[in-house]
């Protein structure tokens, strides 16, 4: 279906820009240290429940550079899942937001104190309130689709969730709605694949070799892909998007992806040796090519971790929110 | 005067070329049958979905987030539950989002009993979908109101979810909707498809139509009375109005309001009604426990109480898991015409 990257020679030159490179590996680390704050946070007794994606940035940040951000049918809309700081850094996002989410100030820019962290709400950006019950996003995006394709221009819908939720009927809700031989709609359905369900290996539940494959039942096309490098997640994503842009119709994207602390704080959130890491990998090729040195590296990290102690410091002295503000937003008229 | 259905039609039609509605959808909604209640024949915005309710309330919030304006048809509300996650986060957007979000949607689905529907073709949803916070709930029992509610509905920036009592929706009004023809059969003759092939027809639009908008969140005083009040909506209301002629013969003096609106509802026509009669009933054919007369009858007793002179009652459908298709069993699981009159008669005779 699309050509063979020579990315995957380890000893290939990195076929990006090098200020390309660079970015991407700038906002990883900052999700990263972001995460582990959070996690902190959490364990600190500054946040009651932590759920988060260390372990997609290298998917991730490459969705969030590529969207076409802005508000409104024109531009691309996010039904994103909770393990998607990353994205939402690389659209542009400061991190203090995450933490006064965490926080659940007054000040969460996402939900007023009033959801976990990593549920972002953005209409600026066009990224669609997220919802703890995983999957129900499925079901929303054909209908952004739908106003998008009719409007007319390149803008196109974004969903992404998880292996696990993809047992869902919501997920075949959007398999079904994006392919309608009466109405195809542009969306790049996601699935980042991490193996697992909270606590239950994918291994048990789905028999299906692949779940791009459940695109071919309903004609769309679709790629499994190494998550875990973002030159080729880069690279794959723009495929897809620039597809999904021009042809307006579906696309099927499934990424491999590790889950670095676990499913959330239920689960402990620490960290787990035996996966994959896509920032340590990463790193280890950039400074083979020459991109950055490990100096480097070790100072960015640094100082993205006093930024995000010296913001969590600010989003721990801020208020609450009052009590009686839980009347207000029930309705769009209840300013 | 227009039948209910006949009155969503032309709401809907006003709503598509007036207030911005962009798509009318859901099981059969569109082309060639226009709804198995013909509820949306001859619409241009309307289209067939696949068989999916969750499918269709996902694709309502993704079209109103897009910029669109939806009415999704959800073809009986015995099919709505399994979206009832949906329906709570549609709810819930505008207030998690800190009201950065907000979802300008219709759901229409036909409830209750009445047309020998058996046990998935008569249940309510009155009672679990005014436990959903963040809708608008509404639910007219004649056509006029099913016109102006229709019309407010569709100018809304909240979900509405908008209730069509199934039995009420082939009688005609006693009102005529601003705009429609004077005569029933020239009406028909505009906007009813035909029976057999529609391929080559559409329908003419009675071109008066007017934006008559009811408001949402007002009642409707439908008789004036001192003695008892009956507070009903959907298809109870009309058996109360005539409960209420049938006890005026009796000397029994009964004020009926009809609630329209679910949520939010006017509770100042209720207060003022009770206070003046000391007696008051409220009827609807959800099941009984857990109904959502049970909360008014709850804030009757909390506000009014020492304006009572009976105890608040409420009439409801009984607490079993269906409506059995035989007569009756229908008849014996829903307040009836006889039902009514018996327990607005007892509630006038009961002295304190």
């Amino acid at each position: 279906m699309s050509r063979p990257r020579l990315i995957k020679e380890s000893s290939a030159p990195l076929p990006l820009d090098r200020e390309l490179l660079v970015r991407i590996h700038d906002l990883m680390v900052k999700t990263r240290v972001l995460e582990e704050r959070l996690i902190q946070m959490y364990k600190q007794g500054h946040g009651y429940f932590w759920i988060g994606g260390p372990g997609e940035e290298a998917f991730n940040v490459p969705l969030g550079l590529l969207m076409k951000k802005g508000q409104g049918p024109e531009y691309d809309f996010l039904h994103a899942h909770y393990r998607q700081s990353g994205t939402l850094l690389a659209l542009g996002e400061e991190p203090i937001g995450a933490l006064r989410q965490m926080k659940n100030t007054a000040s969460d820019p996402y939900s007023g104190g009033r959801n976990f962290a990593g549920h972002f709400s953005l209409r600026k950006y066009n990224v669609a309130p997220v919802s703890s019950p995983i999957e129900v996003q499925y079901s929303i995006a054909p209908g952004t689709a739908m106003v998008q394709k009719r409007v007319g221009g390149d803008g196109i819908t974004i969903v992404t969730g998880g292996d696990a939720g993809t047992a869902e009927g919501d997920f075949a809700t959007c398999l079904v709605w994006s392919s309608r031989p009466a109405n195809p709609l542009p969306v790049l359905i996601i699935v980042t694949n991490n193996k697992w369900g909270i606590s239950t290996s994918a291994e048990g539940q789905h028999g299906e070799p692949r779940v791009s494959e459940r695109g071919k039942a309903f004609n769309i096309r679709s790629k499994t892909i190494n998550g875990n490098d973002p030159v080729e997640s880069y690279l794959e994503l723009k495929e897809a998007m620039e597809y999904v842009r021009k042809e307006r119709r579906p696309f099927l994207l499934e990424a491999n992806v590790s889950r670095l602390y676990g499913h959330s704080s239920a689960s402990g959130a620490n960290y787990v040796t035996e996966e994959v890491d896509c920032l340590k990998d990463f790193e280890k090729r950039l400074e083979q090519d020459g991109v950055l040195t490990r100096q480097q590296m070790d100072d960015l990290r640094n100082r993205y971790t006093e930024d995000m102690a010296a913001a969590a410091r600010i989003a721990r002295d801020e208020p609450l929110p009052e009590p009686e503000s839980i009347w207000k937003h029930i309705f769009a008229e209840d300013k | 005067m227009a039948n209910m259905a006949q009155a969503i039609r032309m709401a809907l039609h006003y709503a598509e070329t007036h207030l911005g509605v962009t798509d009318i959808f859901g099981e059969d909604v569109g082309a060639p049958l226009g709804g198995v209640f013909t509820c949306t024949q001859g619409l241009k915005t309307t289209w067939n979905s696949p068989l999916d309710e969750r499918g269709i309330i996902g694709a309502a919030m993704g079209i109103a987030m897009g910029g669109g304006r939806p009415v999704a048809e959800i073809q009986f509300c015995d099919y709505v539950y399994n979206t009832i996650d949906l329906l709570k986060l549609a709810g819930n957007t505008c207030w998690s989002s800190n009201g950065d979000w907000n979802l300008p949607m219709v759901v229409r689905t036909p409830v209750g009993s009445g047309i020998r529907g058996s046990i998935y073709h008569s249940h309510s949803f009155d009672a679990t979908m005014t436990h959903i916070p963040g809708w608008k709930v509404v639910m007219p029992s004649n056509p006029l109101d099913a016109y102006g509610l229709l019309i407010s509905a569709c100018k809304e920036q909240n979900p509405v979810m908008y209730l069509e009592p199934k039995a009420l929706l082939r009688v005609k009004g006693e009102e005529r909707i601003p705009g429609e023809p004077d005569d029933d059969r020239t009406l028909s003759k505009l906007i009813d498809a035909p029976l057999g092939d529609r391929s080559q027809w559409k329908p003419q639009w009675p071109e008066a139509l007017e934006a008559f908008a009811v408001p949402i969140g007002k009642g409707k005083l439908v008789r004036e009375g001192h003695q008892v009040t009956v507070v009903s909506y959907g298809r109870t209301l009309p058996l109360c109005a005539r409960a209420a002629a049938t006890l005026a013969d009796e000397g029994i003096s009964v004020e009926v309001i009809d609630l329209r609106s679910l949520w939010p509802y006017d509770w100042d026509m209720m207060k003022a009604s009770i206070q003046k009669t000391g007696r008051v009933l409220f009827v609807n054919e959800d099941t009984e426990v857990t109904n959502f007369g049970e909360h008014l009858v709850r804030r009757t007793v909390d506000e009014l109480f020492y304006s009572l002179l009976a105890p608040p009652r409420l009439l409801a459908g009984k607490f079993v898991p269906g409506i059995g298709l035989a007569d009756t069993l229908e008849m014996a699981s829903v307040p009836q015409q006889n039902d009514i009159t018996t327990a607005l008669r007892a509630l006038a005779g009961e002295q304190p």
